[in-house]
């Protein structure tokens, strides 16, 4: 047996074959040709097979994973018409009267080290998507097609790292867990595991040559291990861990359309963090009272200009019909730090993490927040929508954010278009607007603590940065202290307050945050029935934790 | 021939996409449209040099149009360079 630790992204088990991703093909060999006419000729072929496939995985990108990930695709076809590329190829075969594999290698090989040897990051991760065309076409011209997780059973993925084009690829039906040696808790690989419910570990430091296809492993998202050829005794054990598993999922199902309340009759409403369109249906498989987060950075990120108040219009519309009269909290723009935008031109900073960000943005750029505004408002006339502005940490913020408003109503109204003006509220997400709560509970309707970032502040902590692992500690007391004060000023002043950072799907504190008296827990939709079972088995008129 | 010279302001220079645009903005036209930058230059219509060209933002290049329909096309791709770079 061989076993590895590594940082768990979703508690599950699983035990089930493993498929290596990435691992080196055989080498090209290079062979003699007559007829080069002919092995141009395969070449040309091969290119537009390549560009049907790209064409087909920017379809299937665009509609899983947005926009900004499936224009690799485009470029990647656009790379594929390039003449110096197709030139060189055609060149060798016809001077060296080499087959059209190897013409196609060196060629990659070629193009890859020059932008290998370039002095600026950005260009020279280009070198990977050269070698990619170029793998692409050898895999055609060699008769093997897309890779190899097409038809076998699911599996458990071991990589070393998985990029979006690569996960894109995969047939999710047939994916186990995910293993791989990097990554951090909020790459891609680490969200897409939470959304499908499969357990992942990440940051796991295993050799890959040790690791073949067809090797059976565990996978423990409980321990944060992975265990390759376990014995027979183990597999029991797993089997049975696993059988458990689905046996709880079950029960779980029977608590769809049952209340949140404890034992004692305390509520808590169990809303869901989603971001985008698409993850509705998953809020409403699991059973959510409402939309707790919706992130409308969505629709901005992967496109090269602002979405029109039209488009944002009708995505909030649809949200809000698709809820049906269930609270649907949009957050405004939250762009800059970790998600950058090129249209916005925001230039490098040397701490984006507390830089120009978020409201600050819509404040200082009140056009890009205006047409958001009219958008949201616009909606709100079609279901229950409330907004959300986060990054506050003053009083005068949420001012000049009324009067923006204000303008806003302004305009509609000479307009005359229809539009009503939902419940505002604010993230708060930074100690300052935790010291100074009970002001801006007077000034809103509602507020939801954001913790990720919460907690990033207050700890002086990069989540990031993997050194600061042990210092890390999200039940730090001046966390939880500072939700009590948060929680304490929104019910002084009438208002609710929520939790949506990760926090609030934390089972472990799911007690404790009744006992505070939050209103509301904003979660991935994956956990909202492990909560609701939490809550319904607590009394909180019994001794305290 | 002509030629005008252009600050690139997009952040990370001109990277894959719009180099991907700017080579199919400059195949509509017969003339031969070449960009300059630093003592290196490349074809328009070629993506991979215009990218090996590795221009950075805050980085000037020169570009110029010559051919048949080098007014027309001096116009297209000075308005593609505002508006996308």
């Amino acid at each position: 047996m061989l076993q590895f630790s590594g940082k768990s992204v979703y508690k599950g088990i699983v035990l089930g074959p493993v498929t290596v991703f990435g691992k080196q093909d055989d080498p090209i060999r290079r062979r003699k040709i007559t007829d080069a006419g002919a092995e141009i000729e395969r070449v040309q072929a091969a290119n537009e097979r390549a560009k049907e496939q790209l064409q087909k995985l920017y379809d299937k990108a665009l509609k899983e994973v947005g926009e900004s990930h499936a224009a690799i695709f485009e470029v990647h076809q656009m790379m594929l018409d390039d003449d110096d590329y197709l030139d060189s190829i055609h060149n060798m075969i016809q001077t060296e009267l080499v087959n059209a594999e190897y013409a196609v290698a060196v060629t990659g090989d070629n193009f890859s080290k020059m932008f290998a040897e370039m002095d600026d990051d950005y260009f020279k991760a280009r070198s990977a998507d050269v070698k990619d065309i170029s793998n692409r076409l050898v895999r055609i011209l060699e008769g093997k097609e897309e890779s190899s997780l097409s038809s076998e059973e699911p599996s458990i993925i071991v990589a070393d790292d998985l990029s979006p084009s690569e996960t894109v690829q995969m047939d999710k039906e047939k994916i186990l867990a995910f293993v791989t040696v990097h990554g951090s808790t909020n790459s891609h690989t680490a969200i897409l595991a939470r959304m499908m419910n499969i357990p992942a570990l990440i940051g796991v430091p295993l050799n890959l040559e040790e690791i073949h296809d067809g090797m059976t492993a565990v996978v423990d998202g409980f321990e944060g291990q992975v265990i390759f050829d376990p014995d027979e005794a183990l597999c029991d054990k797993v089997r049975g861990r696993m059988e458990e598993e689905r046996e709880k999922l079950k029960l779980l199902e029977n608590l769809k359309g049952k209340e949140n309340v404890t034992l004692d009759g305390k509520k808590i409403n169990i809303y869901a963090n989603i971001g985008s369109v698409g993850d509705i249906g998953y809020v409403l498989e699991n059973d959510a009272g409402g939309i707790g987060l919706f992130r409308s950075e969505f629709l901005y990120l992967g496109r090269d200009n602002f979405p029109t108040e039209e488009e944002q219009f009708l995505a909030y519309k649809q949200v809000a019909q698709m809820m049906a009269g269930k609270k649907v909290i949009i957050r405004t723009l939250d762009i800059g730090a970790d998600k950058q935008v090129d249209y916005f031109h925001l230039g490098a900073e040397d701490n984006p993490a507390m830089g120009y960000r978020a409201i600050r943005i819509c404040l200082k750029q009140p056009d890009i927040f205006k047409t958001q505004l009219r958008a949201l408002l616009r909606a709100a006339s079609y279901g229950n929508i409330a907004i959300m502005y986060p990054m506050i940490t003053s009083t005068w913020e949420v001012e000049r954010i009324y009067e923006i408003v204000k303008e806003v109503q302004q305009e509609l109204d000479n307009l005359q278009v229809p539009y009503k003006l939902p419940e505002q509220g604010i993230m708060i997400e930074t100690p300052a607007a935790v010291m100074v709560s009970d002001e801006l509970a007077q000034m809103v309707d509602f507020f939801s603590i954001g913790t990720n970032d919460l907690t990033q502040y207050t700890l002086a902590i990069d989540r990031q940065n993997e050194k600061l692992d042990d210092f890390y500690n999200p039940h730090h007391k001046a966390i939880l202290r500072m939700i009590q004060m948060v929680v304490d000023s929104a019910h002084k002043y009438g208002k609710w307050a929520g939790i949506c950072g990760e926090l609030g799907a934390d089972p472990e504190l799911t007690e404790e945050f009744v006992r505070m008296g939050v209103d509301e827990l904003s979660v991935a939709p994956s956990m909202i029935l492990k909560l609701r079972k939490i809550i319904r088995e607590l009394d909180t008129s019994k001794n305290e934790i | 021939m002509k030629k005008f010279s252009y600050t690139v302001k997009d952040e990370v220079g001109i990277h894959a996409r719009p180099a991907g645009l700017l080579v199919k903005e400059a195949k509509k036209y017969s003339s031969k449209v070449t960009i300059h930058k630093e003592g290196k230059s490349a074809d328009a219509g070629k993506l991979m040099a215009v990218m090996a060209l590795g221009v950075k933002c805050g980085q000037t290049v020169d570009v110029e149009i010559e051919g048949e329909d080098e007014d027309a096309a001096f116009d297209a791709l000075k308005e593609f360079f505002e508006s996308n770079l």
